[in-house]
């Protein structure tokens, strides 16, 4: 069967040859079509569709302000068609308008099409985190380092730099940050107030300004150093550079400042700092027992405790008792999975505060490494390194925790399972939800699940919400992660 | 220390450039918050000798 | 570093104060006077002629024939073959061809003269569409024209120029650009423009009403004609910016079918190539990206200044060039492009764009740390010699150029 040639000339009716190529090649492309364009009638077009095949007598008088449809196709009615999709085209050529949003590739161009940015909010791959956060200093921006796995190295040297220009660096592996009432990465919706936080810990500092706002507190601003910012190769460069800032700012009236215990070093010069303010302070050192501290600071060797120190001495949740929910273990063995590694840390403090022996991959000071066999009460952090390597965060994904809570479930020598469940920015959308259809029938059995929620009903998630789908699932939840450890033991003593 | 800018930070109204997981950008867009989020590729395409050169470069 | 900001603040002053000038059309011996016969200048970095592209040989054998170096075009090939001919880049003789930018002693080359700094660069006159010898055209139609080039219209045209001061570029390409110009695959504006200061020039200078009505309608009938005024303006443009010491800018970026080459200020004159890529682009009728030959020309000189597919923004025609891109992303590749460069020229600017100038100094730190190519906006030649254009497009300057580059820039710079 041979070839179809139809033409048609369209007299006077100019389109731009960019976008004649354009509608050319949708033509073509259409079943049975085996060649087609819409040219102008100039002479060295003519030429191209005359070499195509794709002239015939029709358009022979066509001119240079003609347009020319040159079908070839398998049939008459598949060549008409296509002249008829053609003229459709051709009389309705817009296409949508709607471009592309641009959207920058580097820094520089941010920083260039926003020039009144002034904080960088890195969380790229930690190889890399070093080099934009270096960019986004000598842009002025002061920065957020959510990234980990960054050398203590390339901290330094950041932190150097950043001093010397007067920019803040929080972190690297900074979870959490509020700044100006905005919540930055992991961080909760609370009320603006007079406590200021400093924080080396993320999940330290959520519990911290969450519980404050549960005591009816509020939070001037939270500001986060990194987890290694009060050792001696960092020498606390952001902290001290954080304290002065809160100390001079009027709307912090007290400050609370959680971190694990810091190197002497850095501590005598962080303490002083603090004994040079006419504010008052909380420290809250996670691990360490007490601390000599000036007279305008006090200790708290618990986050709750610290966040009721920072609410004046008010007792938070003075109406739960622990006593009065626990339910007796069946087994003598405590399981903590957490997300959160000061709520973990935290934990950890206050079992070898009530005398239990205590193993975690996350050891405080007085706790033993993790072993095989070991009768001691395991508390673990999922978002320490090894259970993260190439994978989320638990607060992000929980069923990261999926499988160590079915096999902690499934051991009869756990007589208890204790979790956090972190909510707020940052945090899945529904963490309760997801404990619970992971926990699934095992709950029906007669190990006792604990929990608390970390977070404010001004969070996405929104805690109560949450707290009721722990609870509807037969899930025992305290109202702070410290009572959820009290909450454990009073459980284990009832259990005799 | 005088140059401190942090002040600036904690008093004037946040304005942040995202790199790396949009979703806080995302989120700080829910809240209002002026935020510009980089399409960021590794620099070089992840060659690491390339990479190296450029930091000590600066870019 | 210090000094690589201070020395590209230096190239990008040198760019933006030049003040290039189309003075004149000479024969290219006069131009040049290191030209000799038998010597035959093409676009892109050096290239021998076993690793040259088809269309690049078949040009290589017209123009031989055309210079009378070879009786025809299956002599040439063999005489080429048996290295009867020298080969070098344009480049090195401060000259830029289009595609594949045959230049050779007889050829009347245009001169613009850049007044701030006393240099001068030329390129061959544009040949028009269909077969021609920039695509590696090389039958009797496209010698013929070539003669004509050379005996009638290059005359005229040098004629006209002298008669006169010459035509001021830079004000008129900053038209053009607001007539929807980008100079390298829309010239349209600026062809139009260029005719309108050389026609009274042209009627007074000319003695044959019928060769001037030839010679306008040449002009008039190629949307083109001003991509080689713009391409010699580029050269004129970049080359007081070559060699500055710690300048990471490119000064020169150029295909010659086989490999895409770029040169550095701060590295002189050593080119650092790699293979070149294969344009994206729409084809006319009959054809495929089967047929297509791989990138070539040094017109991309036209993007080492910011225009072309750096200034998108200003032809959104051109946009439709990247298969789905739609005439509202134009800008898209403008703002692209300026993440890659030291600065925007604030006397070229973009009204779509509320006016923002085009990007200018390609930075290679720029390119590599954002993984973002120079975006070229090219025709695309047919593989098969003596065929000529079958598309056109857009095709990225390979990455690997720019990676060498570094590492010799970083060494120049005393950085390990």
């Amino acid at each position: 069967m041979s070839s179809v040639i139809i033409n048609e000339v369209r007299p006077g009716f100019y389109l731009d040859s960019v976008a004649l190529m354009r509608y050319s090649k949708s033509i073509a492309g259409l079943d049975g079509v085996e060649e087609a364009a819409m040219m102008m009638a100039s002479p060295s077009n003519r030429q191209i569709m005359f070499d195509a095949g794709l002239l015939n007598d029709v358009s022979a008088g066509a001119e240079g302000g003609d347009l020319i449809i040159g079908i070839r196709a398998c049939d008459a009615n598949t060549a008409e068609a296509a002249r008829a999709e053609a003229n459709l085209i051709l009389d309705q050529p817009t296409t949508s308008g709607q471009g592309e949003t641009w959207r920058p590739k580097s820094i520089r161009a941010a920083v260039k099409a926003s020039p009144d940015a002034n904080l960088a909010l890195i969380s790229v791959a930690g190889d890399f985190a070093a080099a934009e956060a270096r960019k986004s200093l000598r842009r002025g921006l002061h920065v957020m380092m959510f990234s980990d796995n960054v050398s203590i190295a390339d901290e330094l040297s950041l932190k150097q730099e950043a001093r010397e220009l007067g920019l803040l660096v929080m972190g690297p592996d900074c979870g959490t940050a509020i700044i100006n009432g905005t919540p930055l990465a992991f961080a909760n919706v609370v009320p603006k107030g007079g406590i200021g936080v400093i924080g080396a810990s993320g999940t330290g500092t959520q519990e911290i300004t969450c519980l404050i706002a549960q005591g009816g507190g509020g939070i001037s601003q939270a500001l986060g150093v990194g987890g290694r910012d009060l050792k001696d190769e960092i020498g606390g460069i952001t902290t001290l550079m954080a304290l002065d800032a809160l100390d001079a700012d009027p709307d912090t009236r007290h400050i609370v400042l959680i971190s694990k215990p810091p190197a002497k070093a850095v501590a005598d010069k962080v303490v002083a700092r603090i004994g040079a303010s006419k504010k008052t302070f909380t420290v809250c050192f996670i691990g360490a027992t007490d601390w000599d501290l000036p007279a305008n600071a006090r200790f708290a060797s618990s986050l709750k405790t610290a966040s009721e120190h920072a609410l004046g001495g008010k007792a938070l949740f003075a109406n739960f008792n622990a006593n009065a929910i626990a339910k007796p273990a069946s087994a003598a063995k405590v399981c903590g999975l957490f997300s959160g590694g000061t709520l973990c840390a935290e934990v950890q403090t206050l079992f070898i505060n009530a005398g239990l022996t205590v193993m975690s991959n996350a050891a405080i000071p007085g706790v033993d490494a993790l072993s095989e066999n070991s009768t001691a009460h395991t508390i673990i952090d999922l978002g320490s390194d090894e259970y993260t390597q190439g994978r989320p965060h638990p607060m992000i994904d929980p069923s990261v925790r999926d499988q160590a809570l079915a096999t902690a479930m499934a051991d009869p020598s756990v007589g208890i399972v204790l979790v956090d469940v972190v909510i707020g920015y940052g945090a899945h959308e529904d963490p309760a939800g997801h404990l619970v259809a992971s926990l699934g029938a095992s709950l029906s059995g007669s190990t006792l699940v604990i929990a608390s929620v970390t977070g404010t009903d001004g969070d996405p998630q929104g805690r109560l919400s949450q707290i009721s789908k722990l609870e509807t699932a037969g899930i025992l939840v305290a109202p702070s992660n410290a009572d959820a450890a009290e909450l454990a033991l009073a459980c284990l003593k009832l259990a005799g | 220390m005088d140059n401190n800018k942090t002040a600036d930070l904690i008093s004037k109204p946040l304005n942040v450039v995202n790199i790396g997981l949009e979703g806080f950008a995302n989120e700080l867009k829910q809240q209002d918050v002026s935020t510009i989020h980089v399409d960021w590729s590794p620099p070089a395409g992840g060659d690491p000798k390339i990479a190296d050169l450029l930091s000590k470069l600066g870019t | 570093m210090e000094l690589i900001e201070k020395a590209n603040q230096e190239a990008l002053s040198r760019m933006l104060a030049a003040d290039p000038v189309l003075i004149d059309v000479i024969p290219a011996s006069e131009a040049i006077p290191n030209l000799k016969s038998h010597m035959i200048l093409h676009a892109g970095p050096p290239v021998a002629w076993e690793n040259m592209c088809g269309p690049m040989q078949g040009a290589i054998a017209g123009i031989a024939k055309f210079e009378g170096w070879a009786d025809s075009l299956e002599d040439a090939f063999e005489k080429a073959a048996a290295g009867a001919f020298d080969f070098h880049p344009n480049h090195h003789f401060d000259a830029v061809g289009p595609m594949t930018g045959m230049t050779t002693i007889s050829q009347p080359l245009m001169v613009v003269e850049n007044r701030k700094f006393g240099n001068k660069a030329y390129c061959a006159l544009n040949e028009g569409l269909g077969k021609v010898m920039r695509f590696g055209g090389n039958d009797d139609s496209v010698l013929e024209r070539l003669a004509w080039l050379r005996d009638d219209f290059g005359p005229a045209f040098g004629k006209a120029l002298r008669s006169g001061d010459g035509i001021p570029l830079k004000h008129l390409v900053a038209r053009g650009l607001t007539m929807g110009d980008e100079m390298h695959q829309r010239n349209v504006a600026c062809s139009g423009l260029i005719l309108r200061e050389l026609a009274p020039a042209l009627a007074r200078t000319s003695t044959d009403n019928e060769e001037l009505a030839k010679i306008l309608a040449f002009i008039g009938g190629n949307d083109q004609f001003f991509l080689n005024v713009a391409m010699a303006m580029g050269k004129a443009i970049m080359d007081p910016v070559r060699g500055i010491e710690g300048s990471s800018v490119v000064t020169a970026m150029c295909r010659n079918g086989t490999d895409f080459g770029i040169r550095v200020s701060g590295t002189g004159d050593q080119w650092f190539t790699a293979p070149v890529e294969m344009p994206e682009g729409l084809y006319f009728p009959g054809y495929t990206e089967a047929d297509a030959n791989p990138d070539m020309g040094d017109s991309t000189i036209v993007e080492t200044i910011g225009l072309g597919g750096f200034a998108m923004g200003a032809a959104p025609a051109v946009a439709g060039f990247v298969g789905a891109g739609a005439a509202s992303d134009a800008g898209n590749f403008t703002r692209t492009m300026s993440e890659i460069t030291t600065g925007e020229n604030p006397e070229w600017t973009i009204p779509a764009m509320d006016y923002l100038g085009v990007p200018t100094g390609i930075d290679i730190r720029m390119v590599l740390d954002t993984g973002l190519a120079p975006t070229i906006n090219t025709g695309i030649a047919h593989k098969e010699p003596g065929v000529g254009q079958v598309g056109a497009g857009v095709v990225r300057a390979p990455m690997k150029c720019f990676e060498q580059a570094l590492i010799a820039f970083a060494e120049s710079v005393g950085v390990k």
